[in-house]
């Protein structure tokens, strides 16, 4: 494979801007590796190598003019979620058959204002709705992690990368991107970043515009980066960002240079652990992992403080009230009339019954109902209501956090990647994946994961850091010391080039490697 | 709380999703079982607390009640199903 692919966003930045690689030669090297790794990996629904060559095109040609704009020339992957003019998108659902959009998400058209290339469409969970990306219509992604058996050698068992955004988290892993836009509803961004040894962040709701972003649930979701370290998030993070007058919810306030903030260290941050975050049953990796960046964080000069958040546990019953409710709602635009599949019945009714059995996969089906359900006449108050009382009582645990903390420190996920089919039998063991998670959506703040450490079998663990209303900046900062004490984790054992390519030699050491990177100073 | 079938039904006809019966047998059990799971809620008093409405507390903006978008008809049918000129072609809903 190419050293290029390799590249993290910074470093390829700073090439291009040098003149020592060229726009074109770093995207053709990863229309190359998607072409051969995709049919492994699965990561791309829809490659979109022409495009991506002619954006190249004219990046190359503002390069040589001196009118770079700040991501030009960076190949980046765009989740299925996202709109995008004149290239189809499904939310990985079959009910959005081939729709086209005649519009681009406000996020994407950023990107792409700002110089950044599109490789492609992404692979993701069906409308977003799962963790493992095991319910995209289009099969799932298959992590580029592998396992060591008990025995420390890896295993050919098929892991997920995590969802929904998991094709995101797969493509940043295994180089067929620099870095890729994401979703986060219940935990859709920070978990598959922990479950793939990247950084993923979701931001405050409303920091980034919703508009042209397939809708799950409106009041939790909310677009943010996945990529290959905290430098490169807080790029695309800056990026991405924007007050949208065509999202009432996106918020009017300036978006800081994050990765200017990097430089700042963590000097005197009072970081908050709660000890709710201690469920039972917690493994001796996770808390251990846990410990290792409490130790990072206090290192780098931050304080420690115990802290409470009483209804942490009443967090994923009271999300899958909402989510469910606010998705029955928003799904119910895919009626098989004015776009999208549409299956032929008796009369409307029929066709409309007809075209969502089909359209919709089962995990959908199976929340569009509980939604209905929880909204039906006579549970109105009894469930949705209730719950977003519980949900007001989420966020006061926090603002009474935040009198004495700046952020808060927890593990991103109870577990490292599992294999296929491991949690897909039973919604409540695949829900319980986003319990470290969920908080953050419910009571709308940022949180980001960060690659912190490798578990028993060798595959990633994340912590993650969860922030004040609009200060990304402090979790940027703070995930920077915990990358200058962790290092990165990248996949070293490579075996999807195998996979695709002749009958090659196989690898006597296919361990995965830890590097020590640290911080590159500018 | 528990589903039962006839409810199933119920809430698949609200959603219009048409559902088999051995489908319906399926999701008695499953939706049964997050509905109980859900129900913990109940272990929290909420007697004084206001459902939270927005979790950013700003104003929704107002804007001129003005046309801002429009002569697009050609993109709205653009991906539909099944079209003539302007209009999305249904079954006939009136005899």
């Amino acid at each position: 494979m190419s050293e290029l692919t390799k590249l993290t966003i910074a470093e390829a930045r700073d090439k291009l801007r040098k003149k020592d690689i060229s726009a074109t030669e770093l995207t053709q090297a990863f229309v190359d590796a998607i072409d051969a790794a995709n049919p492994s990996i699965n990561a791309y629904v829809l490659p979109t190598p022409e495009r991506a060559l002619a954006q190249a095109k004219e990046s190359d040609q503002r390069l040589k003019s001196g009118e770079a704009r700040p991501l030009e020339g960076l190949p980046l992957g765009n989740k299925d979620l996202f709109c995008t003019v004149g290239v189809r998108t499904t939310a990985c659902s079959k009910i959005l058959d081939a729709f086209t959009p005649s519009y681009e998400s406000t996020v994407g058209a950023n990107l792409w204002n700002a110089g950044a290339v599109m490789l492609g469409k992404l692979n993701c969970d069906e409308f977003a709705m799962g963790s493992s990306n095991e319910t995209s219509a289009f099969g799932p992604v298959v992590s580029p992690w592998r396992r060591n058996g008990k025995d420390g050698k890896p295993t050919a068992d098929k892991l997920v990368p995590g969802g929904s955004s998991g094709g995101s988290s797969a493509a940043v892993a295994a180089g067929l991107c620099l870095a890729a836009t994401a979703t986060d509803t219940g935990g859709s961004i920070r978990q598959p970043a922990a479950l793939t040894g990247t950084v993923g962040i979701k931001p405050t709701y409303g920091r980034c515009s919703r508009w042209g972003i397939v809708a799950f649930a409106s009041s939790l979701d909310q677009a943010g980066p996945i990529a290959k370290t905290v430098r490169d998030a807080a790029i695309m993070l800056r990026a991405m960002a924007s007050h949208d007058p065509k999202d009432s919810t996106s918020v009017e306030t300036p978006v800081p240079d994050y990765e200017a903030a990097l430089a700042q260290g963590i000097k005197g941050l009072r970081v908050g652990v709660p000890k709710e975050y201690r469920v039972e049953g917690m493994s001796k990796e996770i808390d251990k992992l846990w410990q290792d960046g409490i130790a990072w964080l206090k290192a780098a000069g931050a304080t420690i403080h115990d802290i409470s958040l009483p209804h942490t546990k009443y967090a994923l019953p009271a999300y899958y009230i909402v989510a469910p409710a606010e998705a029955s709602s928003n799904l119910a635009r895919y009626d098989g009339v004015r776009y999208g599949l549409r299956v032929p019945g008796k009369d409307l009714i029929d066709t409309y019954e007809n075209s969502r059995a089909a359209g919709f996969g089962k995990e959908v089906r199976r929340r569009i109902l509980v939604g209905t359900y929880v909204l039906s006449a006579g549970y109105y108050d009894a469930y949705y209501l209730k719950a977003q009382k519980v949900r007001t009582l989420i966020k006061r645990d926090f603002d009474d956090a935040w009198k004495s903390v700046d952020l808060v420190l927890t593990p991103t996920t109870p577990s490292p990647a599992f294999a296929f089919g491991e949690k897909s039998g039973d919604p409540l063991a695949m829900y319980l994946e986003d319990i470290f998670t969920v908080t953050v959506n419910m009571a709308g703040l940022p949180g980001i994961s960060v690659p912190a450490g490798l578990s028993a079998e060798g595959t990633p663990l994340g912590l993650q850091l969860i922030g004040k209303p609009f200060d990304e900046a402090t979790l940027f900062r703070a995930a920077q010391a915990i990358e200058d004490a962790a290092g990165r984790f990248t996949v070293e054992n490579r075996w999807w080039a195998a996979d695709s390519a002749k009958p090659a030699a196989a690898k006597a050491d296919t361990g995965n490697k830890k590097t020590k990177t640290g911080s590159k100073s500018k | 709380m528990r589903v039962d079938e006839t409810t199933v039904r119920r809430i698949a006809r609200l959603a219009r999703i048409k559902i088999s019966d051995e489908e319906a047998k399926g999701l008695e059990a499953e939706l049964s079982g997050i509905l109980n799971w859900v129900e913990q809620l109940d272990q929290v008093d909420t007697a004084a607390v206001e459902p939270m409405t927005r979790v950013v507390p700003i104003d929704l903006k107002r804007r001129t009640d003005v046309v801002t978008d429009g002569d697009i008809a050609d993109d709205i049918v653009k991906n539909a199903p099944m079209v003539e000129d302007h209009f999305f072609v249904v079954p006939k809903v009136v005899e």
